[in-house]
């Protein structure tokens, strides 16, 4: 079986699926990827599951080295450089890395998360139906904890397919949009607040939670509540008024009031938010934020279907540079 | 008998909050565990799973499957309809707990705030008859109800960050048995050999929402014996059916 040797890799790296459904009630937190939709779109381009297994790259770089055999790969994601020796790798394309051969990431420059996903998927021992790392309750194959300088993913062997790209579109702009509840009523005029006022994602934020800076939101009631359960994206504002997007890896449970929840189509794009980087966010009726829900499905079911053949794709830089679009093609490509 | 509707709170798009109250009540609870046993029961199609907690039971759902309006009608007719004197008791579980010393370093500081001796609070905390009201936080962290209330005390200025494995603690009107160490800011009272969750082990889980619990006292010597039978897989906890 062939592997993906880690030579280097920055914090916060760790092997990501769906997650662990099934077992809230025994507080045992789901995890899974912070942005669904790329980690779709790595294993689609691989000809994976959607929701297979990928390797979930934070901020900083990495180097793989590919061993006892060729494994085929896709990145998607955060913008950042990709090579292989002097070959750049594009996005959101497939790509073959031959055995002993190094693929070497830079750090992210847009964004926060890539995807790393493998043809043929991760070789590991799902616990309660998933292999996604959870380190606090010991979970996650093939080590459960992020990934370190020295560990090899197991591999299936590449398999022989033409190189395929993937058309994404355009992720919207816009404000991270709400459902409020379920404890707004503890909130009165600064649910105004909240919603009338730029935030910044704080660089102390992680995989469990997203604190925000920006105007004290003050309870009407104090900040202590009954513990009750959570789901990704449940806003909640503990005493010192600055709120907590709660991420994957949140408790199950928790004792402060939730203003208000991120609904399912934005929790991706709001993870992807570069710390310091100003947003808004924006209240949806259910029915906005369900249509947003089974949008977001339906794209992720026809993801095969925008996948085209990149045969005929493949980057040439001297080309791209002597057909003067040197502006945009050496900031994509930099290395 | 018709009871009085929870309330159909929204907890984002595919999950709803059905609120029996704001405050820790037996009768809260109780309707909780009810309604979660009768899910269990009747089935909605599009529920994914439940998770139940003092007084509210957090429903997630796939919206692909049912709307939002469609749900709380379902869920409200449920809690309504539902047997008020039904017991939600499933099993009995007796929690061995060494208190005070290493195992329990604020003994001696939570029986002094209380103005009772350390074996006082010993005998009052092991005297009571709890359920498990709600799992949550982390895995297997459960959360207790029948404290006597003459225990309350307020939970530490500043948490730690810190708390072995196995500890029982008291937090507000709260008591607790927490499985992985992790932060606390409750008094630590002893340490139970018992592990709530354990990999590789059948269960994986020991307790689940509306089992009832005793405790019994041991001491060091019996703890680090049952400890090491614990690692290996034995449950060290006795069970009977109530």
């Amino acid at each position: 079986m062939s592997k993906l040797l880690i030579d280097n890799v920055g914090p916060a790296t760790s092997v990501q699926d769906a997650g662990r459904h099934g077992a809230q009630r025994y507080g045992l937190t789901p995890s899974g990827a912070m942005d669904r939709l790329s980690l779709a779109a790595a294993n689609v381009l691989v000809g994976n599951d959607a929701f297979a297994a990928a390797v979930e790259l934070g901020p900083l770089g990495a180097t793989l080295t590919a061993h006892d055999g060729a494994v085929r790969l896709a990145l998607t994601g955060a913008e950042r450089s990709a090579t292989i020796g002097d070959r750049a790798i594009a996005l959101n394309e497939s790509f073959l890395l031959a055995d002993g051969e190094t693929l070497t990431l830079g750090i992210a420059r847009s964004q926060v998360f890539s995807y790393l996903a493998i043809a043929g998927g991760i070789d590991g021992e799902p616990m309660f139906g998933s292999l996604a790392v959870n380190a606090r309750a010991g979970l996650g194959s093939p080590y459960p904890r992020p990934l370190q300088s020295g560990d090899a993913i197991p591999a299936a062997s590449a398999v022989v397919a033409p190189e395929r790209r993937l058309d994404l579109p355009t992720p919207p702009d816009g404000p991270i949009r709400v459902v409020l509840g379920p404890q707004d009523d503890e909130f009165g005029d600064a649910v105004a607040t909240f919603l009338d006022s730029a935030w910044k994602v704080s660089a102390t934020s992680d995989r469990m939670g997203y604190r925000l800076e920006g105007p004290e939101i003050r309870h009407l009631h104090g900040h202590n509540i009954v513990s009750d359960g959570t789901v990704d994206g449940s806003i909640q504002v503990p005493g010192n008024g600055q709120p907590i997007v709660l991420m994957p890896d949140r408790g199950t449970s928790g004792g402060y009031p939730k203003i208000a929840t991120v609904i399912t189509a934005d929790l991706g794009r709001l993870a992807q938010l570069q710390p310091g980087r100003p947003f808004r966010f924006r209240s949806v009726s259910m029915e906005e934020a369900q249509a947003e829900y089974r949008a977001m499905a339906g794209l992720i079911r026809a993801l095969p279907d925008r996948i085209a053949d990149a045969q005929h794709m493949t980057l040439d830089l001297d080309a791209l540079l002597t057909a003067n679009v040197a502006g945009a093609a050496t900031n994509a490509l930099e290395i | 008998m018709a009871l009085t509707p929870p309330r159909m709170l929204p907890s984002g798009d595919a999950a709803i909050t059905v609120d029996f109250g704001r405050e820790i009540s037996t009768e809260a609870n109780q309707r909780v565990l009810a309604l979660d046993g009768l899910l269990e029961r009747q089935p909605i199609a599009g529920v994914r799973e439940t998770v139940p907690t003092y007084r509210s039971l957090l429903v997630h759902y796939d919206p692909e499957q049912i709307g939002f309006a469609a749900l709380a009608d379902r869920l409200t007719t449920l809690a309504q309809t539902q047997v008020e004197t039904e017991s939600t008791t499933k099993r009995h579980w007796r929690i061995p707990v060494c208190y005070g010393g290493e195992h329990g370093i604020d003994l001696d500081d939570a029986a002094a705030t209380l103005q009772i001796s350390p074996d006082d609070l010993v005998a009052r905390h092991a005297a009571g008859a709890y359920r498990v009201a709600m799992i949550g936080f982390t895995p297997g962290w459960s959360y207790l109800s029948g404290l006597d209330p003459a225990l309350a005390i307020p939970r530490r200025q500043a948490p730690r960050l810190l708390t072995p494995a196995g500890t029982i603690s008291i937090g507000g009107v709260q008591t607790g048995v927490q499985c992985l160490p992790g932060p606390s800011g409750w008094h630590l009272l002893g340490r139970t050999p018992v592990r709530t969750y354990q990999l590789h082990r059948d269960p994986v889980f020991l307790l689940e929402p509306g089992d009832t619990i005793s405790f019994s006292r041991i001491d060091a010597k019996e703890f680090a014996e049952q400890d090491r039978a614990a690692e290996h897989g034995e449950v060290v906890a006795e069970l009977s059916a109530s």
